[in-house]
């Protein structure tokens, strides 16, 4: 971890002193979190590829800015953030929620189930479960979905998150935690329903035996 | 400290981030030994998070990376970086 943010820091010195071309090198690990960062804002994959784009640029305008206190890639998500953020606003299509009006206390009582069978990851071949679930994100609250997907999706920290949304720490768990609760009281029943349950099915062929 | 479903609820988030309280994360499990529907909604929440983890989900444009790497090649070509992001 900390290797990889010296090779980084070594390869930003060698981009402003002329290499230009290893700016290439320096974003490739990031592409996809550049662009998962702009879907969370934009929820259009090309609206968002045109934000990554744009955000990379602007990422190497700046680079002579970077000081190397916060991570590479939480500046990055902090430029990203703002470019998507500023697309958003232009386009007229869309209401940006206030900020704050999605952090008043709701109801959050997750879908009970009385037992749960593991959907392997393999069942997202079907197109229609995972445009399920990635209706579902799209649904969130801007505020959570941002969260959401930074977290378990681009797998950031809670702390590297609070410190490219210039949110505190605590702010992120809450958001965190609505917009996991708000998926699963949408995704479970979903899930469940989609999947026949393999286990009842075997209960079943035991009890006749 | 003994909890109430409805106050574990609260907890499933931290709990599977392991930004609990060691004290927290015993009451914790000590409910969820004996709670099947607790149990079960913890798993659907981490089963959830697994899926949305997946590739599969939010998948990159095709030649998105492409794409990317012909604009910075063409920006690079045109400038030298730059001390504002704007
Ligand atoms: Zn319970």
């Amino acid at each position: 971890m900390a290797q990889a943010l010296a090779q980084e820091m070594e390869w930003i010195a060698r981009i402003l002193s002329g290499e230009r071309d290893l700016f290439h090198e320096l974003i490739r690990p990031y592409e996809r979190a550049v662009f998962l960062t702009a879907v969370s804002v934009l929820r259009d994959a090309t609206e968002a590829e045109d934000a990554a784009q744009e955000a990379m640029i602007k990422a190497y305008r700046g680079l002579g800015s970077f000081r190397g206190d916060a991570k590479f890639s939480t500046w990055l998500t902090t430029i990203t953030l703002n470019e998507a953020r500023s697309r958003l606003r232009k386009s007229a299509k869309v209401k940006v929620k206030s900020l704050d009006n999605t952090d008043q206390a709701e109801d959050y009582t997750p879908f009970l189930v009385a037992d749960w069978r593991e959907i392997p990851s393999e069942t997202l071949e079907r197109e229609e479960l995972a445009k399920q679930i990635e209706r579902a994100i799209e649904g969130l609250p801007p505020t959570y979905r941002e969260v959401f997907l930074l977290r378990d999706k681009e797998e950031m920290s809670i702390e590297e998150i609070a410190e490219a949304l210039g949110v505190k720490a605590n702010l992120v768990k809450v958001r965190l935690f609505r917009a996991r609760m708000m998926l699963q009281k949408q995704l479970a029943p979903y899930l469940k329903r989609e999947l026949p349950q393999r286990r009842r099915w075997f209960s079943w062929l035991g009890g006749r035996a | 400290m003994r909890l109430d479903c409805k106050h574990v609820w609260p907890y499933i988030s931290d709990y599977i981030d392991d930004t609990v309280t060691p004290e927290e994360r015993r009451a914790i499990e000590e409910h969820l030994e004996h709670c099947e529907i607790c149990s079960a909604i913890l798993d659907s929440v981490h089963n959830i998070l697994v899926l949305t983890a997946d590739d599969r989900i939010f998948r990159l444009p095709l030649g998105y990376s492409e794409r990317m790497h012909e604009r910075i090649g063409a920006e690079l070509a045109k400038a030298a970086p730059g001390d504002s992001p704007e």
